[in-house]
């Protein structure tokens, strides 16, 4: 037990404590104790900062198109899935969809890059047919849909687990009541279904919410710089090349404090909610 | 095929259209994987006379691989990654194993405090400054164990196994401490023997999370030679002007790209279906306790 609580407070707490860096001018060569504090001026010059607000900008459209076009798509697979009777077909489509889900995002972008890339596999394709090409890798216009199909090519198998989980308690016995009644595919599915996983779907509802901002960190890293800042910059990677490129620690400490506060004010907003709703939330009360 | 007693075999149609819309999604996930693992073995002249890539490879060959294979920098950098998966993943089983078991005892001393303490940092997870911070004070930049250390213990996986550890029957534990057993023995003759399916989905999580992992050598690291494969192929496939890949005149790197993109994913795929039948499992007690 000792060396795993050790761990908690070297890595968790330690990087806690090293939060006070949000609050000085941060020389590296002077180390943390000699740099001038500053107080709250890192977070005057980031209120102040057009770089800053772009970043939070990105990061609400990207957070609210994932919102909007990630989470259904793993509740739609979810119920395909649930439909199929045959346990085989089913075990097999599930490996192949939990499986991206287990690599990095590296080979995704790469896979991304060879598939769609203007010398990729769909170009080549289209220039068969005499159909043009489409730009779609590097280009500022259409990043933001991009990034959000590569989520859903990654992650939408996996989330399905959860769902399908649900679909699974749903009692069969409704099924046979909405038969008799006359219910056909769409009614059993509206009436049935969807009221019988409602609880699940609140929760990972709100769960989300609260995490509105955690769009991800790796994917926009290795993408931004094909795009530019302006449409690629995202919050945490604002926070990477405010501090690593530019050297200026002490206002990305300042700017990931930040977003590390309304995270916790969010999660925090998000579980009342859920309570409210009479659902569990992350956390009991 | 049986269907329940309440729904009849459905129509042709509806049939049919579940059966496009399910190889369709089967092909998005797998065709990508197959034309990487066709380009990585075709020839050089099949690549550019294809514009960049292959479905099939005529002239098969396994240049590509041999090139990188031959003590170059993917080489070292794969082992780099196996190493740091392999040590990685013993450190966190190991250490998590000890706080989830030492958690899940009732009246331990501390232990609530302690639990509250961890699921804080779930909530308020270190900034990445802070962190690289607390890495170059402790001595850790540079050093493989910057991969390691940092991340020894996730609070999901110790969550799920501290709720694994719980539902294991307090009569069995009761029953050894009877017969004599410490507490090291108890975890190691009844508890662990009990857990091999959670064993199994968090040592996949740690070894996938490790293997992964390419960013922090980026910031942690200022020696390339110490890179992962994870950030070599960065470089190698995505780095800099040609994310792009605007141009359709494609050198004969790109069967050595994809070549690193195989080698990237091989081992994954590879231990995936060995451990898949446990981690639907894992998952939900993870989610259930969470």
């Amino acid at each position: 037990m000792a060396p795993g609580v050790l761990y908690f407070l070297v890595f968790h707490y330690g990087a806690l404590f090293g939060n006070v860096l949000a609050f000085v001018d941060y020389v590296p060569f002077l180390g943390l104790a000699d740099s001038q504090w500053v107080g709250l001026a890192n977070f005057q010059h980031m209120l102040g900062d057009p770089q800053f607000w772009n970043a939070v900008a990105n990061t609400v459209v990207i957070a609210a198109l994932q919102l909007v076009f990630f989470f259904p798509a793993p509740l739609a697979l979810a119920l395909l899935l649930h439909s199929l009777v045959g346990s085989t077909v089913k075990r097999f489509v599930q490996s192949v969809v939990y499986l991206p889900h287990f690599l990095s995002w590296v080979i995704v972008v790469a896979l991304f890059q060879h598939m769609l890339g203007g010398a990729g596999v769909v170009n080549g394709w289209l220039g068969d047919l005499d159909l043009g090409a489409i730009h779609v890798i590097g280009n500022p216009d259409t990043y933001k849909p991009l990034v959000v199909a590569q989520l859903i090519w990654k992650e939408c198998g996996w989330a399905t687990i959860i769902f399908l989980a649900a679909l699974s308690q749903v009692d069969d016995q409704l099924y046979e009541a909405a038969v008799l009644d006359g219910a056909g595919w769409w009614r059993r599915l509206w009436h049935v279904t969807l009221p019988g996983i409602r609880p699940v779907v609140v929760l990972l509802l709100v769960l989300r919410l609260g995490e509105f901002l955690q769009v991800g960190f790796e994917q926009f890293f290795l993408q931004r710089q094909a795009v530019g800042p302006e449409t690629g910059e995202v919050l945490d990677t604002f926070v990477y090349f405010t501090g690593f490129a530019n050297g200026e620690f002490g206002y990305a400490a300042a700017a990931g404090l930040f977003k590390g506060l309304i995270g916790v004010a969010l999660v925090y907003t998000a579980n009342k909610v859920a309570h409210r709703l009479g659902e569990q939330g992350v956390y009991q009360r | 095929m049986t269907y329940p007693a309440w729904q009849g075999r459905p129509g042709p149609g509806l049939r049919a259209a579940k059966a496009v819309a399910l190889t369709v999604v089967v092909l998005l996930v797998l065709f990508p994987l197959w034309t990487v693992v066709a380009t990585s073995l075709a020839s050089p002249q099949d690549v550019i006379a294809n514009g960049g890539w292959v479905i099939w490879p005529e002239r098969f060959t396994i240049g590509a691989y041999a090139e990188i294979l031959d003590g170059g920098v993917v080489t070292r950098a794969l082992l780099v990654s196996a190493g740091v998966t392999v040590v990685g993943t013993a450190l966190s089983l190991v250490c998590t194993v000890g706080l989830a078991y030492a958690l899940s005892r009732p009246r331990v001393y501390g232990g609530r405090p302690i639990m509250l303490l961890i699921l804080f940092t779930f909530l308020f997870p270190p900034g990445m400054i802070p962190l690289f911070l607390v890495v170059r004070t402790t001595g850790l930049f540079d050093t493989y164990a910057a991969l390691v250390l940092p991340f020894l213990i996730n609070v999901f996986n110790l969550v799920v196994m501290r709720g694994f550890f719980q539902s294991i029957p307090a009569e069995l534990l009761e029953a050894a401490r009877i017969d004599g057993a410490g507490e090291l023995t108890m975890l190691w003759r009844v508890v662990l023997p009990l857990s091999k399916a959670v064993l199994a989905v968090v040592s996949l999580f740690y070894a996938v999370a490790y293997w992964n992992r390419f960013f922090e050598a980026i910031i942690y690291f200022n020696d390339q030679t110490k890179w992962p494969i994870g950030t070599v192929l960065r470089q190698y496939v995505t780095g800099g002007a040609d994310l792009t890949g605007e141009s359709a005149v494609v050198s004969a790197p790109q069967a050595t790209q994809m070549a690193v993109v195989v080698l990237a994913t091989a081992p994954i795929v590879c231990i995936y279906p060995l451990l898949q039948r446990y981690f639907v499992k894992g998952v939900l007690t993870g989610a259930v306790k969470a």
